[in-house]
């Protein structure tokens, strides 16, 4: 475990170097977040009905998926590891004394976090300081406030563990960044990032809450604007839970399958 | 011509490889169609956005990705061009007595880009059928002129950020927020957004002048006829693209090998 952690320790610091294309980042992820607001206003404007969730809760969820975008695209990709899979060096990284599931877990999951660190409090002040209703306001008390955290932190565990089926299946595809590309988008339209779930018709709606992409963002953002009762949240944090370790023990059953009929590419 | 010479090469190049070719094609269809969905589930919840229905926005939609696939498949080179300049290969261009511009063209194609015209061009078939136009040859012309159009003002960006490379050797993300992030814009009629988006893509951008003002006309909204032949000012904003990409050749400093 102390190796795993020292692993993740050295990969945040690394990434936190990465201050100028972070700004970048956050200057784009800005134009993203107004557009999709503008577009949402317009919807919300053209019609008197009452949806599932009002425009200022939405607003708020738009900040946050743009503040922590890098905890929840399903598809952040580490070229180190593909480049091993490709050209063969994973032979190598077989050698080293430590498990290979473990050790790109702890890889993935600290690019996300140094990405997220050095992104998130930027946009989410200046979205704080914007005028009503475009604003990102404080939740409504500390407790919601807790239970965003918990479920953030569960989910972008169960990204990673998602993520790492994707890169378990190149040992079989070698390149596959065609299917790559649809499993990602597919996954990343279940988890509401194309559309808010609250907003997805309902026959959709039943479907996505079987699924895990869900558990990533749509519930933590969705207890953050207070669009999901206490009790319920409580309930979905076990099944955010039931759904890790599942997700765990099928990348780690794939990978020593995978491992065992591995050919080493090049040479 | 040199330019058809170099897409044959490349095609027949890129067909070596097949099955990730058709892989990536079909995954080319994925990405913007999603958004299609999205879309579509939206228009579901709400009927309509500020006056235009599904079918009118998803004809906005057509245009735009037919307009963006067309030119990422044949002005590529420009798109990313940041490889040229990094590895000091745009020497060899100069040296060659063609123009910089057909070279950089013919530098890249992107043929997977496929999928997304065949969806771009699936959803714009489908919204003709579903809305009502009253057909007269200007119209056709419109339709032509307004993805002649958009091919336009997308390499002329392309043209701008490769510029923008001379100067800064890497490539520069924030120039997607005018080629993808206009993309998305102009996927809804322009007229939905704040007034400052609204005259930044109008006037700055032509954007506005590819699918929101011509189609106007075209769906009977407006019927001045002048609307149906905004798309040639989209055609005309290569023209300062053109100066630019030139200004930035003449001030080119190779990287070496």
């Amino acid at each position: 475990m102390r190796s795993y952690l020292a692993l993740f320790q050295m990969r945040f610091i690394r990434g936190l170097q990465y201050r100028t294309a972070a700004l970048a980042g956050i200057f784009t992820q800005f134009f993203w977040g107004f557009m999709h607001i503008m577009i949402f206003e317009a919807f919300y404007t053209s019609s008197s009905a009452t949806q599932p969730i009002n425009f200022h809760q939405l607003v708020n969820m738009l900040w946050l998926q743009q503040a922590f975008l890098a905890f929840i695209m399903l598809w952040f990709r580490d070229n180190e590891i593909i480049n091993q899979i490709i050209k063969g060096d994973i032979a190598i990284e077989l050698l080293r004394p430590i498990k290979l599931y473990e050790f790109w877990y702890s890889r993935l999951l600290a690019q996300r976090s140094s990405s997220a660190m050095l992104r998130f409090l930027p946009i989410l002040i200046v979205a704080f300081l914007l005028p009503y209703p475009y604003n990102f306001v404080l939740p409504q008390d500390i407790i919601s406030f807790l239970l965003f955290i918990v479920t953030l932190c569960l989910g972008v565990l169960i990204v990673v563990a998602l993520s790492m089926l994707i890169y378990i299946s190149m040992f079989y595809t070698l390149s596959g960044t065609g299917s790559i590309l649809i499993f990602g988008v597919i996954g990343e339209f279940l988890a509401g990032l194309i559309i808010p779930i609250p907003l997805m018709p309902e026959a959709l709606q039943r479907i996505v809450y079987l699924l895990p992409f869900r558990y990533t963002t749509d519930l933590p953002f969705r207890i953050y604007v207070g669009s999901i009762p206490r009790r319920e949240a409580l309930i979905s944090i076990c099944i955010q839970v039931i759904w890790l370790i599942i997700l765990y023990i099928i990348g780690k059953l794939w990978m020593s399958k995978a491992l065992k009929r591995l050919v080493i590419q090049g040479g | 011509m040199l330019y058809w010479k170099y897409v044959k090469i490349l095609f027949k190049s890129q067909l070596e490889y097949r099955t990730s070719f058709i892989l990536l094609s079909i995954g080319q269809i994925f990405v913007p169609f999603s958004v299609f969905l999205g879309m579509y589930f939206l228009f579901q919840r709400f009927n309509e956005i500020k006056g235009f229905t599904l079918w009118e926005v998803a004809l906005c939609y057509g245009i735009i990705h037919i307009a963006f696939s067309l030119s990422e498949c044949f002005a590529r080179g420009f798109d990313n061009f940041s490889r040229l300049v990094v590895t000091g290969d745009f020497d060899r261009i100069l040296v060659r007595p063609r123009s910089t511009i057909v070279q950089v063209l013919g530098s890249q194609f992107e043929f997977t880009r496929i999928g997304r015209l065949f969806q771009a061009v699936v959803i714009f078939i489908i919204a003709l059928t579903k809305v009502q136009i009253d057909w007269n040859i200007i119209k056709i012309l419109t339709f032509i002129l307004m993805i002649i159009s958009g091919i336009f003002i997308f390499a002329g960006i392309y043209m701008i950020g490769a510029t923008l490379c001379f100067f800064t050797i890497e490539g520069l993300e924030v120039i997607n927020i005018l080629t993808d992030g206009g993309r998305e814009i102009s996927q809804y009629p322009i007229n939905i957004y704040k007034d400052w988006v609204k005259k930044l893509f109008t006037f700055v951008i032509p954007y506005g002048v590819v699918n929101y003002l011509p189609l106007l006309y075209v769906l009977g909204k407006n019927n001045q006829v002048i609307y149906a032949f905004t798309p040639l000012l989209g055609i005309l904003f290569i023209i300062p693209c053109i100066l630019i990409w030139n200004y930035g050749v003449k001030h080119y400093l190779s990287t070496g090998s």
